[in-house]
């Protein structure tokens, strides 16, 4: 560590030499995530090229930034993702981290970011904490979270007729919140949740549980889990034709790279929340086309996609201030201005630090229907920006006056 | 368990039925460690590793060879069985003279090494593997998936047939007493060494050939070994390693146990066989079908 | 298992005399009080941690015999009820770590009455087992905060009065805890209670005809190696200042193993030898990512193969080598 503290040292005088020349304001982004586990295909090396492209794209040098990105890797270990935040921040002269799924790390580096007073711009996690009751003036959230895709997911399917819901859930903090959350949406919308099932974490076989689902003649078997039991639940309700039966499932939380790893035989007839797609748009197709050359032929994740959206934003609110050191000035900055990029359209970031766009309900395609690999989804509903995230007026942040 | 009678004796048998789908992996991954560890004294704690192994072969085989499933249930555990072999003679052999911890220490790093070099080629996520018999029968009380059935019959003959090999054929009794007395066995001409070799690419081997059998019911995953092994030590500690239809009985057992749990208590239904092992523990140390030693 | 085939285990290396001993610690704990003014605080403090847990651990593994597979839990047991009495009911933090080192106790005597039933491999397994039972209880408690775990676990002045929220000072309170660990742990060796324990591992048939009750020795040296455990967890958490699944997970126990094999079981120093030589590595290579867990498998497979003494092991071997040849 003496060794990278040394080189880092030296590399940062370069770097002030070069800053005397022509004094531009020197800006380090620390992209940290998953580089090896469960998060790694949907974040990984591919967020920190689009946090490379969204520097290249602002035109920082032009600007009279000069940028920095690195990158680490979280092992979703807490106490790993910390360490490194901590390094970053103290030694290394890090002003900002981007990404950080898995929302115990997420929360972990929330509180050290804080702390630092730098900026925290998390696109992975999905816990709404981040914006709730452990929102911090340093953190903004800027792609998606439970209550987004609890909302999203459990309104368009009932407004589209799936009114009865069995539960899948996995069993520790988050699939329960997941789980209250929907349920909440779902009778609020006039359906009915008929029934529910906890299912331990990292259990391989779901088929006691899927059959559970299939007698209860729910419409909807709402899958309130993630990764790998997400995929799993998903192969097996299959293989019991639980969706050749009539049923419908709904995956809470499952994105690009899971589908892709499903394969569409498999998942065609999914109904799931995301945030962005890249063939929604020509401005998306644009960035996928260039992370796919960039990339190996993958497509980018929502959460790639906001990251690239995120580091866009935050060079702004730099740029308008001239320095990245006090990160809850940045924050501010990052508040007052308005959001606006080629990805996630016009937007705003709200006093708790949540980022404001809409979200979308889609549905997996049938094999006969894809054009090829990654073309996955067919949009099904449009989730307007005012109803996307969790209204002030419900919130426990911290920062929100209550009126 | 009131609940019982809420519970319709249809979805009932459904349910034993699936939970011996789930004893057939724990018998055949019990029956593996049980052979390994009579003739080795080493608990191989890359098991689940080499039953990833066997499941990311039959996906191999089928995505860059192109052989299906069928030809994969009898490639991918014999190759993965030589893999074993060549572990065996290049690293556990020089062990065998040491107390029995240092085997469980070296197949434990065996197992970090191949569960992170599958984890760097292929990601965590997890591979497809399509079902080669899709389609099911529907019983009346329950649907069920004709692969599902085809495991169950599956490992049943095989478990079957590994015990008729070992208790009741004359290479079986060469292997026992090889147990006992491997010197004595040696002086009657027999090759011992080899004999411990072979045994231990078997064992792999069975290893393998669950997780091939599993690669269409479950994600083709690298980490699918690890979170199984921990249930299968259990399974091992609760049946005693005393006798080879004692590891068939307890993994089928457990399995249907287990099944049970997720009808009734399913936040129990992870930590069900760790509470009959503490049990077990207190009342009969030596483990259902052990003897103590 | 045979009795036979304990006694391949290395032998506790017998202590150099003992000035030598006693200049090298002082030595040592300088070293150690001028440190952070050069090296990183935090990562210190990490180290010095996972060199008490892992001497904790040796204190099972290197003196009675018995391979623990399930530690994580005390190391993550304690950490959780530091962390939620400090955050959640208003501990002060020697408070917290009391609790939690009385919680890893507690669990450490529930655990070890059923594991020590078994012997060599089957403890591995049975200890292992529970640990991973113990996981899952975690990970559905509503307490731990499930996989989120619990952070912001806030640094409360110590005694009420010693400011622990700079970095610096809380290395002070971390170098005490982990010097007070280690006492223990030697003192505890050079006891007549640990001389017993190494006669239980050598051969506790003749142990036991000795009229020394073999279990209860092996219980209470689980139940002391499940408390250092405990509070290294409870230190851990008050550096981090969060608790968290990492720390009761299976691979814990692993890391754990694998410190103590790396510097030398058996050894008093060896653990801590490891711990630093695996934390640092960690810390290096952390952009290798899954690179990580192969490289840390090849020094299990290493270790086993080719330098069983350990680091440490190894050194002692070589001095006493050389020692004899002088002499002779």
């Amino acid at each position: 560590m003496r060794l990278a503290a040394i080189f880092l040292a030296a590399s940062s005088l370069v770097g002030i030499g070069a800053a005397q020349a022509a004094d531009p304001v020197p800006v380090k982004i620390g992209v940290l995530n998953d580089q090896s586990g469960l998060y790694a295909d949907l974040g990984g090396q591919g967020s920190v090229w689009a946090a490379k492209k969204a520097v290249e794209d602002f035109g920082a040098a032009a600007k009279g930034l000069k940028v920095d990105v690195i990158f680490a890797d979280h092992q979703n270990k807490a106490d790993v993702g910390t360490s490194i935040a901590r390094q970053w921040y103290d030694i290394d002269g890090v002003d900002m981290i981007v990404d950080t799924p898995n929302s115990g790390v997420a929360l972990a580096v929330s509180g050290v970011t804080k702390e630092k007073n730098k900026v925290f711009i998390n696109s992975g996690a999905a816990t709404s904490d981040l914006t709730g009751k452990a929102c911090t003036p340093n953190t903004v959230h800027w792609t998606y979270d439970t209550w987004a895709l609890a909302n999203g997911t459990g309104k368009a399917i009932v407004k589209n007729g799936g009114d009865t819901w069995f539960f899948l859930t996995a069993d520790y903090a988050f699939g329960h919140a997941l789980e209250r959350d929907t349920s909440k949406v779902v009778t609020e919308n006039g359906g009915k949740v008929v029934g529910s099932v906890k299912v331990p974490l990292n259990n391989a076989d779901f088929s006691s549980f899927l059959l559970q689902a299939q007698s209860s003649k729910a419409k909807i078997v709402g899958l309130a889990n993630a990764g790998g039991d997400t995929i799993n639940s998903i192969k097996q309700a299959s293989e019991y034709g639980i969706v050749d039966g009539g049923q419908k499932l709904a995956g809470l939380l499952i994105f690009l790279t899971d589908v892709h790893s499903l394969g569409l035989k498999t998942a065609q007839g999914l109904n799931l929340t995301g945030a962005w797609y890249w063939d929604q748009t020509d401005a998306n197709r644009k960035f996928a086309d260039e992370f796919a050359k960039a990339n190996g032929g993958k497509r980018p994740t929502m959460v790639q996609a906001g990251v690239y959206s995120g580091v866009l934003h935050y060079l702004k609110a730099v740029e308008a201030l001239k320095s990245a050191k006090d990160g809850a000035a940045v924050v501010a900055e990052m508040k007052k201005l308005p959001t606006d990029d080629p990805l996630f359209g016009k937007g705003e970031v709200r006093i708790d630090g949540r980022h404001i766009h809409p979200m979308f309900l889609y549905e997996v395609k049938k094999p006969s229907e894809s054009k090829g690999p990654w073309d996955y989804y067919t949009l099904k509903a449009t989730i307007p920006a005012n109803e996307a995230f969790r209204p002030l007026s419900e919130s426990d942040c911290p920062l929100v006056k209550k009126g | 368990m009131f609940e019982l009678l809420g519970i319709p004796p249809q979805a009932l048998f459904g349910q034993l039925l699936l939970g011996l789908i789930n004893g057939a992996f724990y018998a055949m991954l019990s029956l593996g460690l049980a052979v390994i560890f009579g003739l080795l004294n080493v608990i191989n704690f890359a098991h689940g590793a080499q039953y990833m192994m066997g499941a990311f072969g039959a996906w191999m085989l089928l995505n860059y060879l192109g052989i299906p499933f069928w030809g994969a249930l009898v490639l991918s555990p014999i190759i993965v069985a030589i893999i074993g072999m060549v572990i065996e003679r290049v690293l556990l052999r020089r062990l065998y003279s040491l107390d029995h911890l240092y085997g469980l220490l070296l197949t434990f790093g065996l197992a970090l090494i191949i569960e992170g070099l599958f984890r760097r080629q292929y990601g965590s996520s997890g591979l497809p593997y399509n079902n080669p018999l899709p389609g099911g029968t529907n019983l009346g009380f329950m649907f069920l998936p004709n692969y599902r059935a085809f495991v169950v019959v599956a490992s049943l003959v095989v478990c079957l047939v590994t015990w008729f090999v070992i208790e009741r054929t004359k290479l079986g009794s060469y292997l026992r007493a090889a147990t006992e007395r491997p010197d004595l066995v040696q002086a009657f001409g027999i090759d011992v060494p080899r004999m411990i070799t072979l045994t231990y690419g078997f064992g792999v081997g069975l290893a393998a050939l669950a997780g091939v059998l599993a690669a269409p019911a479950y994600q083709v995953s690298p980490t699918m070994g690890s979170n199984l092994i921990i249930v299968v030590f259990a399974v091992v500690v609760i049946g005693g390693m005393g006798s080879i239809m004692g590891a068939i009985v307890t993994g089928f057992g457990l399995g249907v146990v287990e099944g049970l749990t997720k009808v009734f208590y399913p936040e129990a239904s992870s930590t069900v066989i760790f509470v009959i092992m503490a049990i077990v523990l207190m009342v009969k140390p030596a483990g259902l079908f052990g003897t103590a030693k | 298992m045979s009795s036979s085939s304990s006694s391949t285990l290395p032998a506790a290396a017998a202590p150099a005399s003992s000035s030598v001993m006693t200049v090298l610690g002082i030595l040592a704990v300088a070293v150690l009080l001028v440190a952070p003014f050069g090296v990183y605080p935090v990562f210190l403090m990490k180290v010095m941690c996972f060199a008490l847990f892992a001497c904790a651990f040796n204190l099972m593994l290197g003196y009675t015999g018995l391979l623990s597979f399930g530690h994580a839990m005390f190391f993550g047991g304690s950490a959780y009820i530091c962390a939620h009495t400090v955050k959640v009911l208003g501990f002060t933090p020697e408070l917290g770590i009391l609790s939690g080192v009385l919680f890893a106790a507690v669990l450490g005597f529930v655990t070890g009455l059923l594991a020590i039933r078994r012997q060599g491999i089957y403890f591995a397994m049975v200890t292992l087992a529970l640990a991973q039972m113990f996981f899952f209880f975690c990970l559905q408690a509503p307490f731990t905060g499930g996989e989120d775990g619990l952070q912001s676990v806030p640094r409360r002045p110590l005694f009420g009065f010693i400011d622990i929220s700079q970095d610096i000072h809380l290395y002070y309170m971390v170098l005490a805890i982990f010097l007070f660990g280690f006492l223990v742990i030697y003192r505890t060796i050079h006891s007549p209670f640990g001389q017993v324990l190494k006669a239980i591992r050598e051969n506790e048939p003749r142990a036991i005809s000795l009229g020394y009750r073999a279990n209860q020795y092996k219980l209470l040296a689980f139940v002391l190696s499940a408390a250092l455990a405990g509070l290294a967890g409870s230190t851990k958490v008050m550096v981090f200042q969060l608790a968290s699944l990492t720390d009761v997970a299976w691979q814990m126990s692993g890391e754990v193993v694998l410190m103590t094999l790396v510097g030398g079981m058996g050894t008093i120093l060896g653990p801590v030898v490891g711990a630093a030589v695996i934390v640092t590595m960690q810390n290096y290579l952390a952009g290798l990512g899954e690179w990580v867990l192969v490289i840390q498998g090849v020094i299990f497979v290493a270790a086993v193969s080719l330098f069983r003494r350990g680091i440490v092991g190894e050194i002692i071997a070589i001095v006493k080598y050389y020692g004899t040849k002088k002499a002779g």
